[in-house]
């Protein structure tokens, strides 16, 4: 099994995403340059956070037209697994793979801090580790995490399912105080219609060793590794 | 020389964090009556002599459409200002889009 | 409008660039002729204080800086301090104060940008930010505006460039009100064979400009920096930072150190092109010749003057091996950025400035960066001290137990949350003690099982009130912080900020830190790396207090050892390592009761080492499983922080023989709150014994208030106190988000504690 880390001009969260993959679960991992276009040889593609292009416009506007974008686009259409964390989310939604868009935070400042979520989908290959209704513990550190969705796709994000993760107590009730970002419908992370593509506020690379204090991040990983064994589908699509 | 202002907003029914910090900022400084802030973002874009006038509205729908806003959430406007006219913004209409 | 050599001399315009006539007589001595306006205005900025350390530089050799943990001292941009398995840290502070009083975010932001650009130029990858922060009243709506500012700068341009910030204090103090004090830390890591230098060496070979292009932001700053702030004071353009540009830098500046084709790198900070260039020849011994036509700009019309003199952010200066110009400009390409040879390495001495076949300027290297003249200003223990060490101290308090809400609820005291929430504090997934749960930082350091120990602090009453025994206690504060979570200390970097060192009293002060961070930093054996010295940090004649900020790293052989400052779990025993005793001079408690008087605490620097080595030693042996240092507040407040950051109470019995104010709130030095589980206890007797520290029982863990009992203590309470944690918790976190955010604010601090609680 082989992940590919896309490294964007200010990509940070590549190297923490790249030592948790490697060093922590001993999966094979490389990072593909936001020039390149080849991206078929791995199994898993993953945008991972920061401040691509310093965030001009909006986070992700630029990064959408990187050339490895149009890579990634063919990459989920044959079905391949794609995850996005904070930015990488970010730019799956600019990029039109994931619905919706961000504002800033409800309180315009940069939050930084743990926040539970709830797991609202288990048939998807990124959760499918977890138990319906699982809390999980996470960091967040974003200024634009406000996610937003109109009536009607926000209808249709319910009636398919593809809400994966919302905001939570730390029992999984879902409480304004809760919600750190003002996300509508608690919203933390969304799939696509396919459930190939999963985008998420949250950085499960940060909680995934018990030295830093969690390591509910694992089962985003140790489901993704499940699914792909599952599929057969490995070493390319 | 041709300028091209474009004024990207948030849609009406999208809630606006940082309006809303400025609102509550200008109350802070004792500014009374105000009923709501929206802010927006204006983008400047400075054409090389020689510009196809007729296409650039064409065009510049275009770069809004696809870059400078973002469909889900906002909305744009622009107005061209060719160089005579730059002293004076004010004299030029705008031109709504969605 | 430049003028004539001619022109200068009648005009006397090097006074308005900062310099003094004698200054002006020495550089025509040394240049052996008059200068032209370019070379006068990089002269200005070179042998500004800010640049030339002019009243500070004889002191310096005071400073212990030699140890073998220590690979660098100070003379580069940074310090180097050894970590074993081929590791070295590199860490420096520096100070933003007047950018930051104009513009707080630009000011925090490139202030956060220059410091990180110290590190990699080293070869290091930046790994953490830490800031240290003082305003004035949180009351006053300006102080507001420069506190609310300066975070956000600091978290816009840390959050962005991919570097955590993970530690840091601010305090708030009247005397910082027209005059804030932004001071930066960053810390990188690199292996040893990777390390490099400022130097320009090897005749012949290129210098290239790389990074952002060169316009006409921020000229003179570094002289702006080095005056007195006053209304009519003409500020310069404040330059902006661009932290995606320094993300690109920094990662182009790794991969082209790691190519092994760089002699010398180094970043242009204050005076820009000038100082990077003077400087990097200055240590090589070499010259420099450069065309400013040949360095890419991004404005036009710029004369040599503002291209030498322009302190735009995110550039650097590299000289590379002759042959290499194009391997470096396809690295930087790579990331998107520009690269251009703009002269080359001589062997004359000489700085040259060309513009195309024109010689702009000429100056001997030996001048302009090491020819300043050094003062020794007049100094003069300050009248006032006569006045504070006498002060009356008040009677006890009405009531004890408002007392302590109170003190939890000062803005010095109270939690931070609401600025540290802004940072990223958890990006490089590596952060093991973040803030608000220990007495320092803990960074993991990845490919080894150690880890790396960060704070930054300092106490500027006690240093006001006693300037020597005040920067004793900074550095061995730090030292403390470092040990408290189970790192042996390493080495410091100091902030020193000080008003105008003209007048003898500030200038006393000054020297009397000095002398005190020293003795400090001997006995501890935490050797000074390098630093800042920040003067001139007066408004309308008011100097702030004196503040010699330590920054401060530590090594923890077992990263998995390492403790918060949390009780862990009920039914463990309290116990104080070190002895109360009867002071309250110079605590956050008299300021609270409008004083600001007495003696600084005292200090037994032998005892201060034992107190740090016993808990070291207990932290590693598993024994100690939280530990938190009395600062601040005393005792009372250490046990209060305890509680609440772990979200379990305490019962504590007490007793002293002197007032129960100076037992619960006094600032004794040396004295560190840690728990045990009970079947440890007298292990840590045993030790304590061992060390030759006092040690005592205070009491357990558990439930869910604060119990105080202190017996038959003079002047006590008449119950024993009795706090819930909800009120604890209340008091200590509300009181930034109220001033900041209005009392709608405080419930996202005050609930969401709750719901974090389960981080260890």
């Amino acid at each position: 099994m082989r992940y590919g880390i896309i490294v964007f001009p200010g990509s940070s969260g590549d190297a923490d995403m790249y030592h948790v993959l490697r060093d922590v679960l001993g999966a094979e991992v490389e990072y593909i340059w936001h020039r390149d276009s080849a991206v078929d040889h791995v199994d898993c593609l993953i945008l991972p956070g920061g401040a691509s292009y310093g965030d001009a416009l909006r986070p992700g506007a630029i990064a959408r037209f990187a050339p490895v974008m149009q890579a990634v686009r063919t990459f989920a259409e044959r079905g391949g697994l794609v995850l996005g964390i904070g930015n990488g989310f970010q730019i799956l939604c600019e990029a039109g793979l994931l619905p919706g868009a961000f504002l800033p935070n409800r309180g315009v400042r940069f939050i930084s801090r743990s926040v539970y979520v709830r797991v609202e989908q288990t048939d998807t290959p990124f959760t499918r580790r977890c138990e319906p209704g699982q809390v999980l513990r996470l960091p967040i550190a974003h200024r634009f995490g406000n996610y937003f969705v109109d009536d009607a796709a926000l209808a249709q994000l319910e009636e398919r399912g593809q809400i994966v993760f919302r905001y939570c107590t730390a029992s999984g009730e879902l409480a304004e105080a809760a919600n750190p970002n003002g996300a509508r419908a608690h919203i933390a992370g969304v799939c696509n219609e396919q459930r190939n593509v999963l985008g998420m506020m949250a950085h499960p690379e940060r909680a995934a060793e018990d030295l830093l204090g969690s390591v509910d991040g694992r089962l985003v990983f140790a489901s993704i590794a499940d699914a792909l064994a599952a599929s057969g589908r490995v070493q390319g699509v | 020389m041709t300028k091209a202002r474009v004024f990207v907003t948030l849609k009406p029914g999208v809630l606006d964090p940082q309006g809303k910090a400025v609102a509550g900022g200008l109350e802070t400084l004792g500014y009374q009556g105000i009923k709501d802030v929206r802010v927006g973002k204006l983008i400047e874009i400075t054409f090389e002599d020689g510009t196809n006038q007729e296409r650039l509205r064409e065009q510049i729908d275009d770069m809004c459409a696809r870059l400078l806003a973002n469909p889900v959430i906002e909305e744009y406007a622009f107005e061209l200002i060719s160089e005579a006219e730059a002293a004076e913004p004010a004299a030029n209409g705008s031109e709504e889009d969605s | 409008m430049e003028l004539s050599s001619q022109q200068i001399v009648e005009t006397k315009a090097w006074r308005d660039m900062g310099l003094t006539d004698a200054e002006f007589d020495r550089i025509v001595e040394q240049m052996g002729r008059l200068p032209n306006w370019t070379e006068l205005g990089m002269y200005a900025v070179l042998w500004s204080e800010h640049c030339a350390y002019k009243h500070s530089r004889a002191l310096f050799h005071l400073f212990p800086t030699e140890g073998e943990q220590i690979l660098q001292g100070p003379g580069e941009n940074a310090g180097i301090v050894d970590l074993g398995d081929g590791l070295a840290a590199v860490f420096k502070v520096e100070s933003h104060n007047s950018p930051s009083a104009v513009e707080p975010y630009q000011g925090a932001a490139t202030g956060v940008g220059g410091i990180l650009r110290d590190i990699f130029t080293m070869g290091a990858r930046p790994v953490a930010v830490l800031n240290s922060l003082r305003f004035g009243s949180l009351d006053d709506e300006r102080v507001r505006y420069l506190f609310a500012g300066v975070v956000s700068g600091i978290s816009g341009y840390g959050n962005a460039v991919g570097v955590p910030t993970v530690g840091g204090e601010v305090a708030f103090d009247p005397s910082y009100r027209g005059n804030p004090l932004v001071n930066a830390m960053a810390v990188g890591i690199v292996e040893h064979r990777y390390i490099a230098r400022g130097k320009a060496s090897g005749v012949g070979n290129p210098v290239m400009v790389v990074g952002a292009r060169t316009g006409r932001d921020g000229i003179h700053g570094a002289s702006f920096s080095s005056a007195e702030l006053d209304d009519d004071t003409e500020v310069p353009t404040i330059q902006a930072g661009d932290p995606f540009t320094e993300k690109l830098l920094v990662e182009a500046c790794l991969e082209l150190i790691q190519s092994g084709v760089v002699i010398g790198i180094q970043d242009m900070g204050a005076a820009g092109l000038t100082s990077s260039a003077a400087e990097m020849a200055s240590r090589a011994g070499s010259g420099i010749e450069l065309d400013v036509l040949k360095v890419p700009r991004r404005e036009e019309g710029m004369t040599p003057y503002e291209i030498m003199l322009s302190e735009s952010q995110e550039r650097m200066l590299v000289v590379p091996k002759r042959g290499s110009e194009e391997q470096v400009e396809a690295i930087f390409k790579k990331w998107g950025l520009e690269a251009a040879v703009i002269g080359r390495v001589t062997d004359d001495g000489m700085l040259r400035v060309m513009e195309g076949d024109r010689v702009a300027a000429e100056v001997p290297v030996a001048s302009i960066v090491d020819g300043a003249p050094r003062y020794e200003p007049a100094k003069q223990r300050p009248a006032y001290l006569d006045e504070t060490i006498n002060v009356e101290m008040p009677p006890p308090p009405q009531n004890y137990a408002q007392t302590l809400l109170d003190l939890l609820a000062s803005p010095t005291i109270a939690s931070k949350e609401w600025v540290y929430r802004q940072y990223d504090h958890t990006l490089g997934a590596g952060t093991v003690v973040a803030p608000g749960e220990g007495d320092a930082a803990v960074l993991r350091i990845r490919g080894t099982k150690k880890g790396l120990a960060l704070t930054i602090d300092c106490n500027q009453r006690y240093v006001y009130l006693n300037p020597r025994r005040g920067a004793q206690i900074a550095v061995a504060e730090a030292a403390r912080n470092i040990s408290c979570v189970g790192a042996k200390p390493l080495a410091i970097t100091d902030g020193m900020n000080f008003g105008n060192p003209e007048k003898p009293e500030v200038f006393w002060q000054f020297d009397q830190a000095v002398r005190g961070i020293s003795e400090a930093c001997a006995a501890l054996n935490t050797p000074v790396t390098g630093g800042n010295v920040s003067f001139y940090n007066e408004k309308g004649g008011q100097a702030i207090h004196p503040t010699p900020m330590i920054g401060m790293i530590g090594l923890l052989d077992d990263v998995e050892k390492r403790v918060g400052m949390g009780w862990r779990q009920a039914g463990h025993r309290i116990i104080l390592l070190g002895e109360n005793r009867n002071e309250l001079g110079a605590s956050e408690y008299l300021a609270l009761r409008g004083i600001v008087g007495g003696d600084a605490p005292e200090l037994d620097l032998e005892r201060e080492a034992a107190v740090q080595a016993l808990v070291r030693s207990l932290i590693a042996d598993g024994i100690a499983v939280s530990a938190h240092d009395c600062a601040d507040g005393g005792l009372a407040v250490a046990l209060a922080e305890a509680c609440i950051v772990s979200g379990i109470g305490a019962s504590i019995a007490v007793e002293a023989d002197f007032r129960a104010d100076a037992l619960l709130f006094g600032e004794t030095q040396s004295r560190i709150v840690i728990s045990a589980a009970p079947e440890h206890v007298a292990e840590v007797e045993r030790q304590a014994k061992e060390a030759g520290v006092p040690c005592t029982v205070l009491g357990e863990t558990g439930g869910d208030s604060l119990k105080i009992d202190v017996g038959a203590t003079p002047d006590g309470p008449e119950s024993p106190l009795s706090i819930s944690l909800e009120e604890l918790e209340r008091a200590w976190k509300g009181t930034i988000p109220r001033a900041m955010e209005g009392e709608a604010g405080v419930e996202a601090y005050v609930a969401s504690a709750s719901s974090e609680k389960g981080a260890d």
